[in-house]
């Protein structure tokens, strides 16, 4: 019973954050929802014991990667209105449709279904089967998972090589003159 | 009548989040709001792997999430100074505004 307040308070909460982000006019606004999707979805892992993963969620999402985000709004400037016009023919109407569409489809599953088609879902799960602890994801991960582990070590330290590479681009001196003159 | 929330529910939550980050993909034009749908859309498929794995008594899907954020993180470092190389250059975030590749 209280996973279920649970998960209707927070997964209408999730969808509200989800709206926010593709329809709000100014990016911050669009920041702040997905700030609350993270926020719920994190729940929704402490409801599933997931709680180490909740912890990242939390710390890396809501913490640095959104902070990232907004920093780079700032920068780039919230003030100036998004072009509306349309490069293809009725993009935006299609798109909507077929989002729609696609949202229709799944409810429609649901409401009929109930998940018949996957056994797994259908079954309550044992609720301390899967205890995601610190101590209980350290183990596999150092053990089965190693080798993933080694290669987010290399690809963390290929962005951050690359992200270095791009801060520090400058356009030859040549270049800019020439523009400088309108050449 | 007593609801239990089966994994069922935590997945089609899931879908439905990502129909809206794909909905969000195609019909906005700044290079920034696409981005956030992206995460949006990561979100939801982790959203799907820790319910799978509790239904499966599987620690499995946790890591899988675990390693799923760190390359969100990668990806969103690297993206965003990619925007930022663009604006700097053309000052403005919109992805209308960058087709000379498309001839």
């Amino acid at each position: 019973m209280v996973e279920l307040v649970v998960f209707v308070l927070m997964g209408g909460g999730a969808l509200a954050g989800g709206v926010t982000v593709i329809k709000a006019r100014n990016p911050v606004y669009s920041a702040m929802g997905l700030l609350g999707t993270l926020f719920a979805i994190a729940v929704l892992y402490v409801m599933q014991l997931a709680h180490f993963v909740a912890a990242v969620q939390v710390i890396v999402y809501a913490g640095a990667v959104l902070t990232l985000f907004l920093f780079v709004i700032m920068m780039v400037g919230v003030d100036k209105e998004e072009d509306v016009s349309e490069t293809i023919p009725h993009q935006r109407r299609l798109a909507l449709a077929l989002g729609l569409i696609a949202i229709g489809i799944v409810v429609s599953l649901v409401a009929r279904g109930r998940f018949a088609w996957v056994p797994v879902a259908t079954t309550a799960a044992d609720p301390q089967a899967t205890n995601g602890t610190v101590q209980a994801l350290a183990e596999p991960m150092f053990t089965d998972w190693v080798l993933a582990f080694e290669a987010t070590a290399l690809l963390l330290t290929i962005a951050a090589a690359g992200t270095i590479a791009l801060a520090s681009f400058r356009r030859p001196v040549a270049d800019t003159a020439a523009e400088r003159t309108g050449i | 009548m007593s609801l239990v929330v089966t994994a069922g529910w935590y997945m089609t939550l899931a879908a439905v989040l990502f129909a809206l980050g794909a909905l969000g993909i195609l019909i906005r034009r700044n290079a920034l709001v696409m981005f956030m749908c992206i995460e949006l859309m990561l979100n939801a498929v982790n959203l799907t792997f820790v319910a799978a794995g509790r239904a499966l008594g599987n620690l499995d899907g946790q890591l899988a999430v675990f390693f799923v954020l760190v390359v969100a993180a990668a990806e969103v470092v690297v993206g965003l100074a990619i925007i930022v190389a663009i604006f700097r250059r053309r000052q403005s975030a919109s992805v209308d505004e960058l087709s000379e590749l498309a001839g």
